[in-house]
């Protein structure tokens, strides 16, 4: 894809979340992108966003590694960090784990800290990595009353409470680089 | 309890009461929350939506202190109750316009409501008239916890609660004031004062009627930041900001009182004049006619109106409101006419504007 403003290659694939008629793609070279982001304006909440989305890119990256870093994917529910870019919206939970280091960076930007320091829920999930595996049985429990197997539901459903409860996961966590599993095709059902 | 009961009630947050509600229509504080099971809505397939939808409806009728709690499903409804929603500040304008399995639900009083498959899976927002964030933070740190005693929330050690879009995360708390600037608007000082606000992260919006129609004289103002500081620190934030605008605003008007009495007075007059004698009237128009009276109201210049009349007519002359008290679906050309008599019975010399609501 070409730069909105020149030949060049696009690098910058900026999202303008602007209120109310919803995000406006801008795709731009670097050098293009750097005399954007220097005008961007800062009243709303989601330019600002967007534009530190694409600050904290890192501006000396090479279009390869941008290319590489958009094809991550979650591997619990499939988003491309390419489509988070596109959408500014995450896919699941577990997506503040398989994008930590460019999300840290992006949290640290809008709102100045990357630590809660604010109240705890009453039922704690423990980690996202508990919060993943969750949201597999979940998946599991549902297939298996779609399938009429309410002896395999009932287990998930024993299993998901005691993890809701505290007790142990029953597998590790997935690489972030994996494959998304296939009861979490990335096409199914997104709005 | 249903939907169209409603329409001719008035919320607690219209009521005019509160400390600075000449200035301050209400105070809202929101709190985003996701499930600790599902995907974000984003990602979220149909089964999925609807199983959020049933796991929170359910949990919420076992709640004792909930009881008369009204769960409304979006998809069945037709437009004009979807758009009465938004018009009513129960729900937002994107659900409304949203597609899947969705829902609201709404305190008898209209004191909270929890939009559900929002894009977030839940979004809880308490409402108070006035500028009262510490008793909006209050009730909703309590439905919360209610909330939150039966379903197992998203939640990061570190991170805080997490929310679909990273501008939410941490709190997930946007505490908002919604003001009524009038005076700043005509002296031109509105952007001034904004400008200065941009510093002390602050975000201000103006508020949107029908369509995109801006409601030039209502503007919003709401904490940008949600990681970092404590929900009460995020209160403390708003609230030390908006007794600034208040002043502001206060000045602004002393200053037309003081320098142009005679011209404020017929413009405010004129405004109440059209809006007690017109025959047909827009929505835009009425909102530009009713901020003036409302800041004629309480500058004295017109005593023969109650402010919550005039918050209510803010609400009731929007197109779904006009139609639900209606009862049946008005073209845009009727609804200027339902419009203009609806404004005469409430503010003409021989209203009913405190009878019947």
């Amino acid at each position: 894809m070409k730069c909105q403003q020149c030949e060049k290659p696009a690098t910058f694939h900026i999202t303008e979340l602007t209120e109310p008629t919803g995000p406006v793609m801008v795709h731009l070279c670097e050098e293009h992108a750097r005399t954007y982001l220097s005008q961007e304006n800062s009243d709303s909440p989601t330019n600002a966003l967007a534009g530190m989305l694409a600050k904290q890119l890192k501006l000396e990256q090479t279009a390869d590694q941008l290319a590489k870093l958009d094809k991550k994917t979650c591997p619990v529910c499939g988003i491309t960090f390419a489509e988070f870019r596109q959408a500014g919206r995450l896919g699941c939970a577990y997506d503040y784990v398989c994008f930590e280091d460019d999300l840290g960076a992006l949290l640290l930007s809008i709102h100045g800290s990357k630590t809660h320091k604010g109240k705890r829920p009453a039922r704690g999930t423990g980690s996202p990595d508990r919060q993943h595996k969750l949201i597999q049985l979940r998946r599991e429990m549902h297939e298996a009353v779609t399938a009429e197997q309410y002896e395999r539901a009932g287990e998930l459903r024993d299993t998901i409470q005691d993890i809701e409860n505290g007790g142990d996961l029953p597998g590790a966590p997935p690489s972030p680089d994996a494959a998304p599993d296939s009861d979490s095709d990335p096409n199914s059902g997104s709005t | 309890m249903k939907l169209d009961e409603l329409a001719g009630k008035c919320g607690e947050w219209l009521l005019g009461t509160g400390p600075e509600s000449d200035i301050v229509i209400s105070s809202r504080v929101r709190l985003a929350r996701n499930l600790a099971e599902f995907p974000f809505i984003r990602k979220a397939n149909d089964s999925e939506r609807t199983q959020i939808s049933q796991l929170v409806h359910a949990k919420m009728d076992s709640i004792k202190s909930w009881p008369d709690l009204l769960y409304v499903d979006i998809q069945s409804l037709d437009e004009v109750d979807r758009q009465f929603l938004v018009e009513r500040q129960l729900m937002s304008r994107e659900m409304a316009e949203a597609k899947g399995d969705r829902a609201v639900a709404i305190d008898p009083n209209e004191r909270f409501s929890i939009m559900v498959n929002e894009e977030d899976h839940l979004r809880l927002q308490v409402m108070c008239s006035g500028l009262d964030l510490q008793t909006a933070w209050e009730r909703i740190d309590k439905l919360d916890d209610e909330l939150g005693e039966k379903l197992t929330y998203a939640f990061h050690d570190t991170l805080g609660f997490l929310t679909a879009c990273p501008t939410n995360v941490g709190t997930g708390m946007r505490v908002s004031v919604m003001m009524h600037l009038p005076a700043l608007v005509i002296t031109r000082e509105i952007e001034k004062v904004f400008r200065s606000l941009q510093k002390i992260n602050v975000a201000v919006r103006g508020l949107y009627g029908e369509g995109s129609q801006f409601m030039g004289d209502f503007y919003q103002i709401s904490n940008q930041i949600t990681l970092g500081r404590t929900e009460a620190e995020l209160v403390t934030t708003v609230n030390e900001v908006v007794p600034r605008i208040i002043e502001y605003e206060r000045r602004a008007r002393e200053f037309l009182v003081n320098e142009s009495e005679q011209d404020l007075h017929d413009d405010v007059s004129r405004a109440y004049g059209i809006l007690c004698t017109a025959k047909k009237i827009s929505s835009e128009e009425t909102l530009h006619y009713l901020s003036k009276v409302r800041m004629g109201v309480n500058l004295g210049l017109i005593r023969s109106i109650e402010i919550e009349t005039i918050n209510k007519l803010f609400v009731q002359t929007q197109p779904a409101h006009l139609q639900k008290l209606r009862g049946q679906h008005l073209s845009v050309a009727d609804r200027n006419i339902e419009r203009a008599s609806y404004l005469q019975s409430h503010l003409g010399p021989n209203s009913k504007s405190d009878a019947d609501n």
